[in-house]
């Protein structure tokens, strides 16, 4: 029962918006630092470009989506209406605010400050404020979450929540949690600064808060990925989720070790000690966890619904799953690239193997695939689930979605495989020039044709599928019926409170985050020295 | 739901969950603080508790023997962002006044012909900081640094000061068909030399970096060997030494022609 159905919509299509110009920047930057472009730019426009990108692709797009898609769980997993609807639109209005007022100085080139801000690196005040409106926004979000789970409750004493809510509000705490690091950073550090009261900054510091954000962010990133895992595939395919209470456990493993690990991005950085280093890596292990539960009951709940199609054999029921079925296709791409993606993070958090990689295109090879690849793909997926239920019109081109999903798919390959690999080339990130012509260099060259290639490959991804997405909008009106999530083999009657509340899991996070961020913060808090001038971007001029 | 109370270590969830989760976080701060330090003989260690504030980043007292001073001046000049703030009126005449002596040489408009730095709208941090490295002797000059060793700190901040605020003035050598060289616009990555556009103009500027278009080449010229060769040596951390002494002579020809070409 969607009752805010142009709420959700309008999340959705100002994130889509605004995924599609990103997109644009992204295949240009793939293509200026590539050897295929004469070097005649400006390099500051590639440092502006990867501003924006970063700030809409990793602020403004993911927000948008978890924030539209937990709307439309709050309403038909609850079935009931959202409770807070003004205060969603409020929100909403000061995502898309911070948003326009965070890219006016950056297309202005007064904040190329890349979207992890780097100080003492500072740029123009407008940016950060943005920034700030962005997250305040989906702070809103936070908190109408658990309030209508809450109030859900109330009502259904005996009952417990839905797995898609309460995933659904386990990515609401995750979010409002690990925001904090940021927050924090750009409150009491970057924008005093920036407003010119201040002229010193202490980097270090700044670097640890925004670790604290940076790692668990790709989490509150990946929840409605997963969600859809759980909750749309298995209906999807027609069949039944293999089980409740392993989803729930994975949403709890992610509330609780998800945030406290964010040191890892720090291997290489002198103010934290070798051995907290070290603890974070571990808990950075741990987060492998509830993704291979994940991968597990998944392919269960696959399996389960072929062998009800009449799928046979060992592996003959893989044959058998609906491959017309763009969730289908869309799952089965996302966990091949959650696969590989997987794989090469074991490498990132490990001390030793991080050391040959750290800081190279090896990282931007990783984190496009994870983010870009397995869980972007699963937005077009929960998109292309919605969007009839949405505009009452029901989304024909079938054909159309396949393509898309496989030039998404094909895209991503191309671009990170050979991405990675001029990272163990040796390849630093975040340069605008490469010298293609010298003999050091030279070797790479190809590979990042390859990568500008698949960045082109994916550009025409984004264009097919916001295509489909306006073709849904002006189709014959059908009725959809209600919003169903995926039901499990058994319901559960009772469960465990544990497993129906957050309480416990909130103050484990708490805690954990406390014993990992607690001394090293600390310390870089007490340290008299720590300060450094700040560079202004853009000053002066 | 259940009944059940959750934060009692009557309900196994939460037994199970904090044991574990306190396991987990004391056995890694065992192996992280304690044991991995321990293992390193490299470190030294004079115990458990040194290791634990070695693993835990806690900055060791510095080693008391005194840092080595440098065998000559360098310079003590703090680039700071309120040497990018305007700058008052009566500072400028002030200014206006004292910059009757350089006139001289730097042109009674801030422009000349004398193959000196042309000062008319010249950044003021970066007048005020040559200034004061010739009077402290970070920067030597047969001609410069007996002018410069009389003034007081506001003398510099308003010759500067005065400077910034003239017009810049086309030099008579303004020639748009030099393109500019692969050192101005790319630098030389593989030599570690940043393009020159990124600091002194065209690309970004940098507080500290002068303004280069229409500046005498003979003059620039004659600065990037001396930097090169470390007969100047008043740049902070080395940065231009760093550049110049990587730097080809033709690199440096073609830099100083570019620059004395453009407006």
């Amino acid at each position: 029962m969607l009752t805010n159905k142009r709420l959700i919509l309008a999340h959705f299509w100002l994130a889509f918006a605004a995924f599609g110009a990103a997109l644009v920047l992204g295949a240009w930057q793939m293509f200026v630092r590539s050897p295929l472009n004469a070097w005649h730019f400006n390099p500051e426009f590639y440092y502006r470009s990867v501003t924006a990108h970063g700030t809409v692709m990793g602020y403004v797009f993911p927000t948008l989506i978890a924030m539209g898609f937990g709307y439309a769980i709050s309403e038909a997993a609850l079935e009931r209406p959202l409770i807070g609807r003004r205060w969603a639109w409020t929100g909403f209005f000061l995502v898309a605010v911070g948003a326009v007022l965070a890219m006016i100085p950056v297309s202005l080139g007064l904040a190329s400050v890349l979207y992890t801000f780097y100080p003492p690196m500072v740029g123009n005040p407008f940016y950060y404020i943005g920034v700030v409106l962005v997250v305040v926004g989906s702070w809103i979000w936070v908190a109408l979450m658990p309030i209508n789970m809450a109030a859900w409750k109330r009502s259904n004493p005996d009952k417990p929540v839905p797995l898609a809510m309460f995933a659904n509000v386990a990515g609401a705490y995750l979010w409002g949690w690990t925001a904090v690091g940021a927050a924090l950073e750009l409150i009491f550090q970057i924008l005093p600064v920036a407003l010119g009261l201040k002229s010193t900054i202490d980097a270090g510091l700044a670097r640890v808060f925004f670790s604290w954000t940076l790692h668990a962010i790709v989490y509150f990133w990946l929840i409605p990925t997963y969600i859809a895992y759980y909750t749309i595939f298995p209906r999807a395919i027609g069949g039944r989720l293999y089980s409740d209470a392993m989803g729930r456990i994975a949403f709890i493993l992610f509330v609780v070790v998800a945030m406290p690990i964010g040191v890892h991005h720090l291997f290489a950085d002198p103010q934290v000690g070798a051995g907290f280093k070290f603890m974070h890596s571990v808990f950075t292990g741990l987060v492998a966890l509830p993704t291979l539960l994940t991968v597990f009951t998944i392919c269960a709940s696959a399996e389960i619904a072929s062998r009800l199609r009449g799928g046979r054999g060992a592996f003959g029921w893989i044959k058998a799953l609906p491959w017309q079925n763009p969730i289908m296709l869309a799952t089965a791409l996302s966990l091949v690239m959650l696969g590989f993606g997987g794989a090469g993070g074991l490498i990132n958090m490990s001390y030793q193997l991080d050391a040959s990689i750290h800081n190279t295109q090896w990282i931007t090879g990783h984190f496009h695939l994870i983010f870009g690849g397995a869980i972007v793909i699963m937005y077009f997926a929960i998109a292309y689930d919605l969007w009839p239920h949405l505009t009452g019109r029901a989304l024909e081109s079938l054909g159309m979605m396949r393509t898309q999903l496989w030039l998404w798919f094909i895209g991503m390959i191309v671009t990170t495989f050979p991405w990675h690999y001029v990272g163990i080339l040796g390849m630093p990130r975040r340069m605008a020039f490469y010298d293609y012509l010298n003999p050091a260099v030279a070797p790479q060259a190809f590979s990042v044709v390859m990568s500008a290639i698949g960045g082109f490959i994916l550009l025409s991804s984004g264009i097919l599928f916001l295509t489909v997405l306006l073709r849904g909008q002006f189709a014959v009106r059908s009725e959809a019926g209600a919003y169903r999530f995926a039901i499990p083999v058994h319901m559960p009657a009772r469960i465990p409170v544990a497993l129906n509340s957050f309480g416990l899991w909130l103050a484990l996070m708490v805690g954990l985050t406390l014993v990992n961020y607690g001394f090293p913060i600390a310390q870089l808090l007490a340290l008299p020295q720590g300060n450094v001038p700040v560079v202004y971007v853009g000053a002066g001029r | 739901m259940s009944e059940q109370k959750l934060f009692s270590f009557r309900n196994s969830w939460f037994s199970a969950s904090v044991g574990i989760t306190a396991a987990i976080a004391v056995l890694s701060a065992l192996v992280g603080l304690i044991w991995l330090p321990l293992a390193q003989p490299d470190l030294k260690l004079a115990g458990i508790w040194d290791a634990i504030c070695s693993a835990a980043g806690v900055p060791r007292a510095p080693v008391s023997a005194p840092a080595q001073q440098p065998d000559f001046k360098a310079s003590n000049v703090v680039m700071s962002a309120d040497m990018l703030a305007r700058k008052d009126a009566v500072s400028i005449g002030r200014g206006a006044t004292l910059a009757q002596r350089c006139a001289i040489c730097h042109g009674p408009q801030g422009v000349s012909d004398a193959n000196s730095p042309n000062l008319a709208g010249q950044f003021a941090e970066v007048t005020y900081k040559e200034l004061h490295d010739f009077k402290m002797g970070a920067r030597v000059n047969v001609v410069m640094s007996p002018f410069a060793a009389n003034m007081s700190d506001q003398d510099m901040k308003d010759v500067a000061a005065y400077y910034a605020y003239l017009p810049r003035v086309p030099s008579n050598k303004v020639d748009e068909r030099i393109p500019a060289p692969p050192i101005v616009v790319t630098g030389a990555p593989m030599r570690n030399i940043p393009p020159c556009g990124s600091c002194h103009g065209d690309i970004d500027y940098k507080a500290g970096s002068p303004w280069l278009g229409g500046q005498s080449a003979v003059y620039i010229k004659a600065q990037l060997h001396a930097f090169a060769s470390g007969a100047r040596r008043n740049d902070i951390s080395q940065q231009m030494r760093n550049i110049a002494r990587q730097m080809t002579a033709e690199e440096i020809d073609q830099a100083a022609r570019y620059y004395e070409a453009q407006p």
